[in-house]
């Protein structure tokens, strides 16, 4: 570097952190040097977080949060949808990019989270992470349902009518607390205005924060691998772990391969299937919302879908309360109980490589239920396997299960004949 | 601070008051911006009773008009229909219309004042979908071969009878609601207002 160069840098590094800030989170940030496959999908997901935020800004420039019907008796926001889709240049492959960014963002995130089953991310010292995350999946729940409200079609206004009604169950003050949330009696105008607000400005800060903690956090504690043993332990004269390689340049060109195998799935999507076939963007939804007639079939996007068998798997009251507050119990337990994983996992090793045949067994069917779950929530309760096996006790099978999984975890997980962990990472 | 350090008393108590005060300012503050959450006058005024004419409306025909943003449904029952509600009577979770779903002068046996007209918010009490008619009964209505006439909620599968009566084991806990209404006229109805209130 010239000595120009330096002096502003070292100008700089006076007064803000800049080369330490470089240091320490790339060009010396030692990641274990066995990554895979699986931890492309942590950097996809930032990739995608700031896809929808670029496309978000320019969507907010044209779309009106406005419930009133037009001269043509059509609602403002949801002509102003069409009207970004028609009108405006450019605006079409806007609005699909963050329509299938949003979808993308939970195909990544559910690949992320699963990679953290596979080797036992989220096991000590790093169930800060893992609770990051899970607080990070929230939020982005939070942020994708109060979007689809948006384009307020027949599909965003029936979705937000049942989710907000799931508050109405809690006892005593779930009935004001759903008025709350809603700004009115029913959906409205109202509702719409507050959910532009959230989506743009209070979640997206929110899931800024939860992302800055959940790197952090990472940081401090290091990366686990797909052998599960800590880098860390057997460090060189240097200083630096054996097994690991600077983040910056080694992952940052490893990820860039990712990025680029993302785009060609993510824009073969937004040429040629913006829709999803009816899963990223339900053919409903282009119909305007009518507060008085519900579509024959409702269901929520498909990444909700596991969570709505979950809820939709309750049908018997307990204990004096109704049925429809333990579907909401059962839906929220749901993912609450994702953050509970680094205390219920008792095995002694953290990667799936060294487990024993219980834990293949007990994930492959977890894996297995959560996409049955997720199929049949897409389907009508009254939907029915080659229309002879009836799917709501399927549903109701597979939700014990999900509860199972977690709620058994500590007997066996322990029980499980495990393969001693090598001493430093394999391969 | 070190532990042997000496507190002093008095900073330690102003450092308190102060704090307490702040609470007390930021608690204050909080209570117009939650305020402003709740539904505003305007959305409070709205909801004007709806005056509907039912002359039009055959045996068997079902309406729907907007009363507060919600669909209200007027049903003009046939004699089989009325009938279908004998058969129902075991197999509804509240038979008697025991729970405050409706008012005082609809809890009978068909949750109306004229027996043959219902007056029903057509919002499931589960989730707040709108449920569905399915008037035709046995297999062709598409609901079960032993289906009897009435409602089926899109979202949960929730079934009503054709009094607005929820089936047992069904996600929703109640039956449909029964708006206060009255007849101005022998085939004019008001909803929302039964001069009683």
């Amino acid at each position: 570097m010239t000595t120009k160069a330096q002096a502003v840098l070292d100008w700089i590094d006076e007064r803000f952190p800049l080369t330490s800030s470089i240091k320490g989170h790339l060009t010396e940030y030692y990641a274990p040097k066995n990554f895979n496959f699986w931890y492309f999908f942590g950097s996809l997901a930032l990739l995608v977080l700031v896809i929808q935020i670029v496309t978000g800004i320019f969507l907010v420039m044209h779309y009106k949060p406005d419930a009133a019907l037009n001269a043509s008796g059509i609602p403002a926001a949801f002509a102003s949808v069409e009207y970004i889709m028609r009108d405006v240049p450019g605006g079409w492959i806007i609005r699909y990019l963050h329509s299938t960014g949003a979808s993308a963002f939970f195909v990544v995130v559910y690949l992320h989270m699963f990679r953290g089953l596979l080797y036992g991310s989220y096991r000590k010292p790093r169930e800060l992470i893992w609770i990051f995350g899970t607080l990070i999946f929230l939020a982005l729940m939070a942020e994708a349902f109060m979007g689809y409200l948006l384009p307020w079609g027949q599909m965003s206004f029936w979705g937000a009518q049942v989710i907000v009604n799931l508050f109405s169950a809690i006892p005593v003050i779930g009935p004001d607390l759903s008025i709350v949330i809603r700004g009115d009696f029913v959906v409205s105008d109202a509702t719409l205005n507050r959910f532009f607000s959230f989506h743009v400005i209070a979640v997206p800060l929110i899931l800024i924060g939860l992302v800055v903690a959940h790197i952090v956090a990472l940081h401090e504690v290091g990366s686990n691998n797909p052998d599960g043993v800590e880098i860390k332990k057997k460090k060189g004269p240097d200083g630096h772990p054996l097994d690991g390689i600077p983040f910056h340049p080694y992952y940052t060109v490893k990820d860039i391969v990712g990025v680029v195998g993302f785009l060609i799935v993510f824009s073969f999507i937004v040429f040629f299937a913006p829709e999803g076939g009816g899963y990223f963007l339900e053919y409903n939804n282009f119909i305007p919302a009518d507060p008085l007639k519900t579509p024959p079939h409702i269901a929520p996007v498909w990444y909700f879908t596991p969570f709505y068998s979950l809820l939709r798997a309750m049908v018997w009251p307990l204990f004096g309360l109704d049925a429809k507050f333990w579907g909401v119990v059962a839906m929220g337990a749901g993912v609450v109980i994702l953050a509970f994983l680094p205390w219920l996992d008792r095995s002694p090793v953290k990667s799936i490589r060294y487990r024993g045949p219980i834990y293949k067994s007990m994930l492959t069917l977890f894996i297995i239920a959560f996409a049955i779950l997720g199929f049949l929530g897409t389907k009508p309760p009254s939907y029915a396997f080659f229309g002879v096996i009836p799917g709501a006790p399927v549903a109701q099978l597979f939700s014990l299960y999900y509860f199972m999984f977690f709620i058994t975890m500590p007997w066996w997980s322990k029980m499980d004949k495990c393969k001693p962990e090598p001493d430093r990472v394999t391969g | 601070m070190s532990v042997d350090q000496k507190m002093d008393g008095g900073r330690r108590q102003l450092l308190l008051a102060t704090s307490a005060a702040g609470g007390v300012a930021a608690v204050a503050v909080a209570v117009p911006f939650v305020g402003s959450l709740t539904p505003s006058e305007r959305a409070k005024a709205a909801g004007a009773p709806v005056e509907v004419d039912i002359s039009k409306l055959q045996p068997g025909q079902m309406m729907t008009v907007e009363w507060r943003g919600k669909p209200v449904w007027i049903i003009n029952r046939s004699k089989e229909m009325l009938d279908s509600l004998k058969k129902t009577d075991e197999l509804v979770s509240d038979p008697k219309s025991d729970k405050p779903q409706q008012p005082e002068y609809a809890k009978n046996e068909t949750r109306s004042i004229k027996p043959e007209i219902l007056v029903a918010v057509g919002i499931c009490t589960h989730l707040g979908c709108s449920p569905s008619d399915k008037f035709k009964t046995g297999a062709e209505s598409g609901v079960s071969a032993d289906w009897a006439g009435g409602f089926l909620c899109p979202c949960h599968g929730s079934t009503f009878d054709l009094a607005g009566r929820v089936y047992k084991n069904k996600p929703a806990p109640d039956n449909l609601e029964v708006p206060p209404h009255k007849y101005l006229a022998d085939t004019k109805i008001l909803i929302g207002d039964d001069g009683k209130a």
